[in-house]
């Protein structure tokens, strides 16, 4: 465990030393809120400001995982530095777990200026207990993010993972119904929306916090993301081990 | 023993790094791994380490396999300099590798035999290329190792910088330790090791105390100016620059002593033992 926590505080370290990358996943959220929802009048109708605000933090929580473990395991395994950490004493465990602990710190980061704008600037409302649950939905919901970012990681140079990463977050943000809400979407990006995993992970969060229930078909085409996302992923993760260190 | 390959092979593709390679280190020896690019070293160390895996034959660390963590407690590794993480500071990246030892040196103790005191605030990507250099030499010492392996450890260092480390390396074998070392520096390799292990094509082509490998080529360069072409008897290689003749020959005193027979005009007349450079060109059969 001593160890894990060594592993964490290092990766924490070195993200805060960069603080433009926390700030610009934290702010984007924040702004879109101040921008896009607060100078309309369905700001004011609590439900659909709640809505709102948990779709934005469904989208910090998704872009944080893409970025920090997609570009960030892409960027580290280029580094001469991990095959160092290799011929320390400790087996690979404690900096996966440190390196999701790191994500999971900052994405949570990532989520409080759009909450404290949703809170201060709209109708939005949430009891403590809905908050409790749409903290353990948002945590279901990040893990196809988790995966996706842990298999573009492990899988591409950062050279070519930094360009995916960014091609990929906005379309599936958007289809997801991360930005608008998926209501106001014409029926054919219905349909393309409820397969999209971002669209599951939004629709857990609405439901944990609003109770609009979410579309059965969207959660479980969230579900399938994960698993073969953490397929992918494992795969890449062996494969790399296999170029870089067999 | 402390690190051992065993008939050790290793090929990436078609082409084979380690070639059924044998080499024990023993508790307290200080050896010099030499060779020329592509010659295996890299892929040797990295195996003895744990880093791969050999595609056939055996490797031992401290009596295991340097794949299983538990073998890696008594090794201590340079990270390149070019890795140290740039954002963290001296003090945290020395703490964060205190971590996975048991009982790591003080951070203090460590930073001061290598000069680096004062600097724990720093971050590493504020640090001079010597200080970066010295910080990752550092960093193998850091859990009180019983072998350490250094894989150039000075490149890039200035002459004083050099010494520094020499010195450090000298004091830690001086106290029992046991050194693997490699370097492009052949210099480095003649004031530091005791043995010399020269690898060529992944295999041993020759190993022992530094003397005897040299003493394996015993060329000698004898250079001399002279308006006509000296007679070559036993000369093995001949350069000329003007009149400035450069002759290679494993018998000196025999050439010296046929030049004056022969009555040869010759002046500014020079004899050296070959460098250790020159004797492992002849070694691995490449000319220079």
């Amino acid at each position: 465990m001593t160890l894990v926590a060594a592993h964490y505080r290092f990766l924490v370290l070195e993200q805060i030393r960069i603080p433009i990358a926390l700030l610009s996943s934290a702010l984007f959220p924040a702004l879109s809120l101040l921008f896009f929802v607060v100078p309309f009048d369905y700001s004011n109708d609590p439900a659909a400001a709640t809505t709102s605000v948990a779709q934005l933090i469904v989208f910090a929580v998704m872009t944080s995982f893409l970025f920090t473990f997609g570009v960030g395991v892409a960027d580290d395994r280029e580094k001469s530095w991990d095959p160092y950490l290799r011929t320390l004493p400790a087996p690979a465990w404690p900096r996966i777990a440190g390196r999701v602990l790191m994500g999971a710190t900052f994405a949570l980061l990532s989520v409080i200026p759009v909450t404290i704008v949703g809170a201060l600037f709209t109708s939005a409302t949430a009891s403590p207990l809905q908050l409790l649950l749409g903290l353990v939905a948002l945590v279901v919901a990040g893990l196809p993010f988790l995966f996706g970012g842990l298999a573009i990681g492990y899988s591409m140079p950062v050279k070519v993972a930094l360009p995916v990463t960014n091609l990929v977050f906005f379309p599936i943000a958007f289809g997801g119904g991360l930005l608008i809400p998926p209501g106001l979407f014409p029926g054919w990006l219905q349909g393309v929306s409820t397969l999209l995993p971002s669209r599951g992970a939004r629709d857990l969060v609405v439901w944990a916090v609003v109770g609009t229930p979410p579309s059965v078909l969207a959660v479980i085409a969230m579900g399938v993301w994960a698993v073969a996302t953490a397929a992918v992923a494992v795969w890449a993760y062996k494969r790399d081990q296999g170029r870089r260190f067999h | 023993m402390i690190a051992r390959a065993l008939g050790v092979t290793r090929r990436f593709g078609s082409t084979v790094a380690v070639d059924q390679l044998d080499l024990d280190v023993a508790a307290g020896e200080l050896v010099g791994l030499l060779g020329p690019n592509g010659a295996g070293k890299s892929t040797l160390i990295s195996l003895l380490v744990g880093l791969r895996k050999p595609d056939s034959g055996r490797v031992e660390l401290f009596g295991g396999d340097p794949r299983d963590a538990r073998f890696r407690r008594e090794l201590g590794m340079t990270p390149q300099e070019t890795g140290l993480p740039t954002t963290l500071r001296v003090g945290e990246v020395v703490s964060f590798v205190s971590r996975h030892f048991p009982d790591p040196l003080p951070a203090g103790e460590l930073l001061e035999r290598f000069g680096l005191s004062g600097l724990e605030k720093r971050q590493t990507g504020g640090l001079s290329g010597g200080q970066k250099r010295r910080l990752a030499v550092a960093l193998a010492f850091v859990g009180r190792p019983k072998l350490v392996v250094l894989d150039e450890p000075t490149t890039g260092l200035d002459v004083e910088g050099r010494r520094a480390l020499w010195e450090g390396v000298r004091h830690f074998h001086a106290e029992g330790g046991t050194v693997l070392l490699t370097s492009h520096y052949l210099d480095e390799i003649e004031n530091l090791a005791s043995r010399v292990v020269v690898v060529g094509k992944g295999r041993v082509i020759a190993d022992g105390p530094v003397d005897h490998v040299r003493g394996l080529v015993a060329v000698s360069r004898v250079s001399l100016t002279c308006p006509v072409p000296p007679p070559l008897d036993g000369v093995v290689h001949s350069e000329r620059e003007g009149d400035r003749w450069e002759l290679h020959t494993p018998d000196a005193d025999a050439l010296v002593r046929h030049l004056v027979r022969a009555d040869v005009p010759f002046t500014a007349l020079q004899v050296r033992p070959a460098s250790l450079e020159e004797a492992f060109l002849t070694l691995t059969g490449e000319t220079s």
